[in-house]
């Protein structure tokens, strides 16, 4: 539904040139949650500017619905902008206007008529759980309700495309779930394609289909939010993951665990969509002769289904062992004997 | 009770003197408005990475601002006279006082606009430009609203300031409080015409004052 092809882009300050995005493809599904993460500086925003071009690219083209934005004259992107939703990390609402108000200006700018822009608002403020604040001003609303506000506004002109820029990043956990929950939500009953910037990887992992990660500019992977999760590629993707499973810094305290002995090895095993349901230890212990030990667990879930890390450990006779390490391969299930480091 | 503590004052004479001067201020005040305004937009619009970006522009605008504001008002009335003259067919009167006071505030207020504006949120503008909005759109329905409080203050002061520069237009043949004060006062030593235009502009400026901070109220 989008096609971003060499997408790039160069600020030019008086002492450095800064390639803020460097030569991005991506193409985004219609209907998808497609997360963008990166650390700070990275040129997620910039990235997704480029996409409504509030920035103009210095190279590359956004085509949507066969339409290249890089390339309309003024009035027409501002017609397209309509069909665009943004959502903000601080929310820029406007102050001066009540919940009600923000809501309308979309519609005010597409130039509705009053009635139906009072339809319009209304239908907005329940989808989003705001009913009884129409009158309320941004000072006088928590967080999570002014961002309930801008997703309310940005989804006012029935938009193809909404994009989010750190949309949760000043959220406390809790509200931020809400939040995230709402997108998900939205995605599903207006099957609403959502670009979502994030520095954080819970986030990723709670509501989008497919990610991709950047650094300086560049993106660097690409995948399904499993795959990615599962074999994270490149360096900053490990680290990203690493963010997600606590258990990842506290490997030194398995070592206790992980010996030379032939009868004995530590095994981390990753839980993927379905079979992260599957009671696969106390069949290995059923089907072989060996004793397991779980040491450590944790489970995440994903939109495509939940994300598991096991470690356990596993005694045996040598080659019985190495049966039963084989038939939980066999099952699909990503199982990693771990060595020391 | 009044004629003894004011036995030179003529009720008549003090309250044409005040409508004067509620004349002079309630219209320098809208021209002002409108002045500041526009120049405050024009230097905001056209200055480095905003809606209308144009040196030029804003080169010839921020001078204007300055010179006029350099201007010490009493100098102002003085070296307007000619334009004066031709716009208002003469130079007495309270409606002669008109140009100066508009020119010699507007300036000033345009500065006290553009700072305003400058407070608005970068995102707010952003946002709408997100939605499509046009610059005039962006103009009436997000810079001018948001700055509002701010916009509204700033003519408080410019008001009040605009009060002082009646009085100084009054002492040459402007009329109004001023005037009366210096003719009727000053000039035959009756002290007590001066007191008492010095309470009434005391009185107007409270009352203006008053108007502001309410205004400022009512629109949170
Ligand atoms: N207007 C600009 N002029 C010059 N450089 C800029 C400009 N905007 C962004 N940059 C630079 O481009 C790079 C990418 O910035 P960007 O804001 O896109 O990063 P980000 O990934 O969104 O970071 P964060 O997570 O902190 O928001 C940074 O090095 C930044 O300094
Ligand atoms: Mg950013």
């Amino acid at each position: 539904m989008i096609q971003i092809k060499n997408l790039s882009k160069l600020y030019q300050t008086k002492h450095q040139k800064i390639q803020a995005v460097d030569n991005v493809s991506l193409n985004i599904d219609h209907g998808e949650i497609f997360g963008v993460i990166g650390y700070s500086g990275a040129g997620k925003s910039t990235f997704v500017r480029l996409i409504n071009r509030l920035e103009e690219p210095t190279e590359g083209s956004v085509v949507m619905h066969d339409q290249d934005i890089t390339k309309m004259p003024a009035n027409k992107l501002r017609k397209k902008r309509q069909k665009i939703g943004m959502i903000f990390q601080h929310f820029n609402l406007l102050w001066s206007r009540t919940v009600y108000d923000n809501i309308a200006f979309p519609l005010e700018i597409a130039g509705l008529s009053k009635a139906k822009r009072k339809e319009k608002v209304l239908e907005l403020i329940h989808l989003v759980g705001l009913s009884g604040k129409e009158e309320a001003y941004p000072s006088q609303l928590s967080g999570g309700q002014k961002q309930r506000v801008g997703i309310a506004r940005a989804l006012a002109n029935d938009p193809e495309v909404l994009l989010c820029d750190e949309a949760t990043s000043a959220l406390d956990p809790e509200t931020t779930d809400d939040i995230l929950d709402l997108l998900v939500s939205i995605n599903k009953r207006l099957g609403l394609t959502i670009i979502l910037i994030t520095h954080e990887m819970h986030v990723i992992q709670k509501i989008c289909h497919r990610v991709a990660v950047m650094e300086s500019g560049k993106v660097v992977e690409t995948g399904d939010v499993l795959d990615v999760f599962v074999k994270p590629q490149s360096k900053t993707t490990k680290r990203f993951v690493q963010q997600l499973n606590p258990l990842e810094h506290e490997k030194d305290k398995l070592s206790d665990f992980i010996n030379d002995r032939d009868d004995s090895e530590v095994i981390k095993l990753h839980f993927i969509g379905n079979r992260a349901r599957r009671a696969l230890i106390s069949e290995v212990a059923k089907k072989f002769d060996v004793e397991i030990n779980i040491l450590q667990g944790s489970i995440a879930p994903t939109q495509e289904g939940a994300y598991g890390t096991l470690f356990i450990e596993i005694n045996g006779e040598k080659t019985i062992l190495q049966n039963a390490i084989a038939y939980m391969k066999e099952t699909g299930v990503e199982a990693e004997v771990v060595e020391h480091a | 009770m009044l004629k003894d503590f004011f036995p030179n004052v003529i009720p008549e004479d003090l309250w044409e003197a005040t409508l004067e001067t509620l004349y002079m201020t309630i219209i320098s005040v809208i021209g002002t408005l409108i002045l500041g305004i526009i120049l405050g937009l024009l230097l905001f619009l056209t200055d480095r990475g905003n809606l209308w970006k144009n040196s030029f522009i804003n080169f010839l605008t921020a001078t204007f601002v300055n010179v006029f504001r350099a201007i010490p008002f009493i100098i102002l009335i003085l070296l307007l006279f000619p334009f004066t003259d031709f716009l208002i067919g003469t130079i007495r009167g309270w409606e002669a006082a008109l140009p100066a006071l508009i020119i010699g505030a507007g300036p000033f207020y345009a500065r006290l606009v553009e700072i305003g504006l400058k407070e608005v949120d970068k995102g707010v503008i952003e946002a709408a430009k997100s939605m499509g909005a046009k610059s005039h759109t962006i103009i009436f329905k997000v810079l001018l609203p948001e700055s509002m409080p701010a916009l509204i203050s700033g003519l408080t002061v410019t008001g009040i300031a605009l009060i002082g520069y009646t009085a100084i237009a009054g002492v040459i043949g402007a009329g109004g409080l001023g005037s009366l004060a210096y003719l009727q006062g000053f000039q035959r030593r009756d002290f007590d015409v001066i007191l008492a235009c010095t309470i009434l502009i005391i009185i107007i400026v409270f009352i203006f004052q008053f108007i502001g901070g309410f205004t400022i109220q009512s629109d949170r």
